[in-house]
């Protein structure tokens, strides 16, 4: 029984850096525009073809981490340009337009693809996948580079955000957008550069998620998107280190129902505990109520 | 919503000028005005066209199963055009061609009802074959049974389909082409104990599926009236992508055989993850993974499996040989057996509308249900008032090296 | 401007064609299935139910500011619960859709309070995550009842939804919310969206007010889901999913936000197309999309804005805004 809850707790590891990718996306993009990008799951979901595109239409074999950097930028600069286009011209109006603007963007993205790609496509094997017996548990190597890439992407975003000019820039608007601009901070640079990092960390999970289950089709990032959005959420949107912990909760939540009641209980539990979190701490576990001025 | 965004700044980077903003609002408006009208115009239909036989398909062209949908359709396509190049079915003293009339149901079951609708109520089709896929199939013949409009369908095999839920009794006016999930659930339950000498079997099955559901609890039934024994009985939700919990469950339970009835888009993430966990245990499928896509997305985890069909394009019956020799030639591919029941269903139809004799929905629906002896490409079925399920026998077929190989048949 | 732009100008200001043109909207409906098709009946019975759905959520996100996805959660309470008293708790027939659909859209209402007591205290966008959670429960619990059929849902309901009955509920949906709206309670509402902290300074009752918001919004979103069950005669959880609130949201912000005529074209632009391009394959979605960005770039508050047709404005309330031009 423990080396069974110890296997699951890797399967919980692995699903939960993907959500946790994802997730961070989400709670850059809030953080510093206080927008929902509805569009988010669907970079997640390009990010899977542009892998398997690349993997599969390229006559040269390249080696993972030179097709996970392609991926990431690929889907990062795709990102910028649905922020330049079609969320920029909307932020002196209200809110909601651009969130609805993003929620059409993601379903053109859908669309466009399901034009391209109407059946599902199967994700090409990047390396050779093996599995190692250890203490009892299987481990494959695709599960080791699911988590040690993400942990790792997380790391380098933590530097950035702590340690860099535009790291500091972003959370400067995420703490008071009106005065940042009159401090000489290119604040549309670094609101695009912030859709860059973020959209890219979604293809990445993308990519990584097509590797761990290869069917993917146009729809896959819908559900997703959501779920990830509910982790940043559950984490407390806005704050980086919060979606983070969203990410690896919903994932451990999301696999450890099943290890104990039928498959069909698991949104049931997963969302009757975000629900449970949110009515004792409203704002997220890590986040903090927003500075209401009357 | 918060009030402290970046609301009061007006200059922003793509303000167009006045004029152009009112322009460009003009076409937005007057695009959506025209697509609008568009809309109606298909809606209402328009035009009359000169007589002929109206026959509606109602297929899953988009949505989770489009390769299903495609094949039934190039099987249509192919059936009237040939039966149009001879020029036409004789119905009473008139021959007339046919017309067929496609509806998408997305492998969703409230748009097929409305499909269903619209076929028989808009397009007047004389008669419907589809849906194909159960969860669909099941709704679009609760419409076409209160309409009064005969509907085959060519690949749905869960019971419910044919039989009213409230009364239990055969349904009027819906067939099949294809046999039922009790009779599958036999012949699987029957190969793996005589020819796979296989005594235990676990099932791995997704509850929200009409299909999936119908054939794992009827398997079960099945295969422990028979001396077998169900060590492990996991479900999943439509979705799912992974399936290690209930697979380490089932590994636990050490099964001969896995029972997988799932659609061919489910089957390669479940035998893959199976495999992985280390599961040495035969894969058995349902006749859901007919679909050649299946082996494309399947590879080699998926070798070696058995599954229950409708035809193989090894059995050579003339009618067969003949059907897949047009079919690859005008389509470059193999057909499947969702193509030949699809071709069957309008066999059954138009041998209905020369025995009818007119163009009468009743009439159709009598001729069909007496039919007692039909030779179509997946084998020779009759039907027996008063149900819609004919009498026809299975393939047993195994995947090796990447293609669908005939094992053995199974009669009735 | 010319005699005739200044007739076209008051005769929009004209009330009393308005019964006229609601008794006429019955009387055609009940001649319905004898001129129309049945599939255009079937359109029509659809663009009734969307214009309920469009107006109750327009109650929540457009009057009161709250962005609410959950509200398919609502439908599905009124269509199943409508579904079950006609299938299984009663015989059937015709006289027992009227008490049933009522029982859909009071249960949905009552399930509503603990979500409106929610939104007493998390305002924004954690309310949204709540309603959203409120609808994965709601899909999830009926997935797991076998009592309602589980996943496989309810089968073999009677199609007992007609045309008439249809329009009726679409002139009760929308004269009961905008009665609402242009009261004591509406402004109370309106005053949320505003600025709620200054409301309650100022002795707004908003609790109430968001109690009311939801319940009558939870109501009519329940009606809409009873009738859609006995349209489609089979309902299963996966039809009331995130894509049929999407579906919604959709509707509403194309139509125009706290506007009622608003909703009514938001409704019918959303249905025809959506109907209408449907050999269009998977073309459908794409330009649908299309439309949608586009229209919120360059009309973010949707097709009527904040506008409402003065025909229906109250006496009061029209006058008010003629005054202030």
């Amino acid at each position: 029984m423990l080396s069974y809850l110890a296997q699951q707790s890797i399967n919980a590891l692995q699903l939960g850096s993907i959500y946790a990718l994802i997730a961070l996306g989400y709670s850059m993009v809030y953080g510093v525009l206080t927008m929902i990008n509805f569009a988010h799951g669907d970079l997640f979901m390009l990010g899977a073809f542009a892998c398997m595109i690349l993997a599969t239409l390229l006559p040269v074999h390249l080696p993972f981490v030179i097709i996970l950097l392609l991926v990431m930028v690929l889907v990062g600069l795709l990102g910028t340009a649905i922020e330049r286009f079609a969320y920029r011209p909307l932020r002196g109006g209200p809110r909601v337009s651009a969130i609805i603007t993003a929620l059409g963007c993601g379903l053109l993205i859908e669309s466009l693809t399901l034009v391209k790609f109407p059946y599902a496509q199967s994700m090409p094997p990047l390396f050779n996948n093996t599995i190692h017996p250890f203490l009892g548990l299987t481990i494959s190597t695709l599960q080791i580079l699911i988590i040690g890439v993400a942990i790792t992407l997380m790391i380098a975003l933590d530097f950035l955000i702590r340690k860099t000019a535009y790291g500091i820039a972003m959370r400067a608007i995420s703490f008071d957008a009106r005065i940042v601009p009159l401090m000489g901070v290119p604040v549309n640079r670094v609101i695009s550069m912030t859709f860059f990092i973020g959209a890219g960390l979604g293809g990445a999970a993308g990519m990584l998620y097509g590797m761990a289950y290869p069917v993917i089709a146009p729809l896959m990032g819908v559900l997703v998107g959501w779920k990830a959005f509910v982790a940043a959420v559950i984490g407390g949107i806005g704050s980086i280190r919060g979606a983070v912990l969203g990410g690896f909760i919903l994932g451990a939540v999301e696999v450890m129902t099943v290890v104990f009641l039928p498959s069909t209980y698991r949104d049931l539990i997963s969302y009757s505990l975000l629900l449970l979190i949110l009515i004792f701490k409203p704002f997220g576990i890590l986040g903090s109520p927003p500075n209401q001025k009357v | 919503m918060h009030r402290h965004t970046i609301a009061h700044r007006h200059c922003s980077v793509f303000t167009p000028s006045p004029k152009a903003s009112r322009v460009v609002k003009k076409i937005i408006c007057l695009s959506a005005l025209a697509s609008a009208l568009l809309s109606i115009v298909t809606l209402t239909g328009c035009g009359k066209t000169s007589p002929s036989i109206k026959i509606g398909l109602n297929t899953e062209l988009t949505g989770e199963m489009p390769a299903v949908g495609a094949s039934s359709k190039n099987a249509a396509d192919l059936f009237v055009s040939q039966i149009n190049a001879a020029g036409g079915v004789k119905v009473g003293d008139q021959t007339l061609p046919l017309q067929l009339s496609l509806g998408d149901n997305g492998a969703k079951a409230d748009q097929a009802a409305a499909v269903t609708q619209r076929l028989i109520s808009q397009e007047g089709v004389v008669a419907m074959i589809g849906p194909n896929a159960s969860a669909c199939a099941i709704p679009a013949s609760v419409i076409a049974e209160s309409l009064k409009c005969p509907m085959i369908s060519p690949w749905s095999t869960n019971p419910k389909t044919t039989i009213d839920a409230a009364t239990g009794k055969p349904k009027t006016e819906v067939f099949r082409a294809c046999f039922t999930d009790v009779f599958e659930a036999q012949v699987l339950a029957k190969f793996v104990l005589n020819n796979l000498h296989a005594k235990t079997a676990a099932i791995l099955y997704d509850v929200s599926s009409e299909a999936p559901n119908g054939q794992a609890n009827l398997f079960k039934k099945t295969f422990e009236e028979n001396g077998g024994k169900i060590v492990g009985f996991e479900t999943y939700t439509t979705g799912d992508r992974d399936f290690s919990a209930q697979l380490t469950k089932i590994k636990a339970a050490n099964p001969q055989v896995l029972f997988l009835p799932a659609y061919y888009n489910d089957v390669p993430l479940i035998t893959q993850q199976a495999r992985r966990l280390g599961i040495t245990a035969q894969f058995v499928g349902s006749d859901a993974w007919s679909t050649p896509e299946l082996i494309k997305l399947g590879g080699a985890d998926v070798e070696g499996a058995y599954f229950c069909n409708h035809y193989s394009n090894q059995i050579a019956t003339p009618e067969a040989t003949k059907f897949m020799a047009d079919y690859q030639a005008k389509y470059g591919q193999a057909p499947d057996d969702v193509a030949a029941l699809t071709y069957d269903a309008f066999g059954l139809l138009t041998e209905a509308l020369k025995t009818a004799g007119k163009l009468d929905r009743q009439s159709i629906r009598d001729a069909l249900s007496k039919i007692s002896q039909f030779n179509g490409v997946t084998g020779t079925m009759k039907f027996q008032p008063p149900s819609g399920d004919p009498i026809k026998s299975a393939v047993m077929l195994q995947i090796k090296d990447g293609k669908f190989v005939w094992v053995a048949n199974a009669q009735p | 401007m010319s005699a005739l732009q200044n007739f076209f100008a008051r005769a929009t200001l004209w009330r009393w064609p308005l019964p006229i043109l609601i008794a006429a909207g019955f009387a055609f409906s009940g001649f319905a299935p004898s001129l129309l098709n049945g599939y255009t009946q079937f359109i029509l019975i659809t663009l009734g139910i969307n214009v309920i759905l469009c107006a109750s959520l327009n109650l929540v996100n457009g009057y009161m500011g709250e962005f609410s996805v959950g509200h398919a959660g609502f439908m599905s309470l009124g269509a199943y619960t409508a579904a079950i008293f006609t299938t299984r708790w009663s015989s059937g027939d015709p006289n027992i859709f009227f008490p049933a659909v009522v029982l859909g859209g009071t249960v949905a209402a009552i399930i509503a309070l603990p979500l409106a007591i929610l939104s007493f205290k998390t305002r924004g966008d954690y309310l949204a995550i709540i309603t959203l959670a409120f609808l994965m429960i709601v899909k999830s619990a009926f997935e797991n009842l076998q009592y309602v059929g589980g996943p496989l849902g309810v089968l073999g309901i009677k199609p007992l939804t007609t045309l008439p009955w249809v329009f009726f509920w679409v002139v009760v949906t929308i004269w009961v919310i905008r009665n609402l709206v242009y009261s004591k309670f509406g402004r109370a509402i309106i005053a949320i969206r505003e600025d709620e902290i200054s409301a309650n300074a100022m002795g707004v009752r908003t609790r109430e007010a968001k109690i009311i918001a939801f319940g009558v919004s939870a109501f009519f979103s329940g009606i809409a889901g009873a009738l859609f069950a006995h349209q489609v005669q089979f309902i299963n959880p996966s039809a009331f999913d995130i894509v049929k609130s999407t579906e919604i949201l959709v509707m509403v912000y194309l139509g125009g936000i706290s506007s009622l005529g608003g909703s009514i074209l938001g409704a019918i632009l959303f249905t025809l197309l959506s109907s209408g391009l449907e050999p269009f394959g998977y073309w459908r979605m794409v330009i649908l999309s299309s439309i949608l960005v586009g229209l919120m770039l360059f009309r973010p508050r949707g097709l009527m804005g904040q506008r409402e047709f003065p025909w229906l404005l109250p006496k009061g309330e029209l006058s008010h805004r003629q005054k202030k031009r």
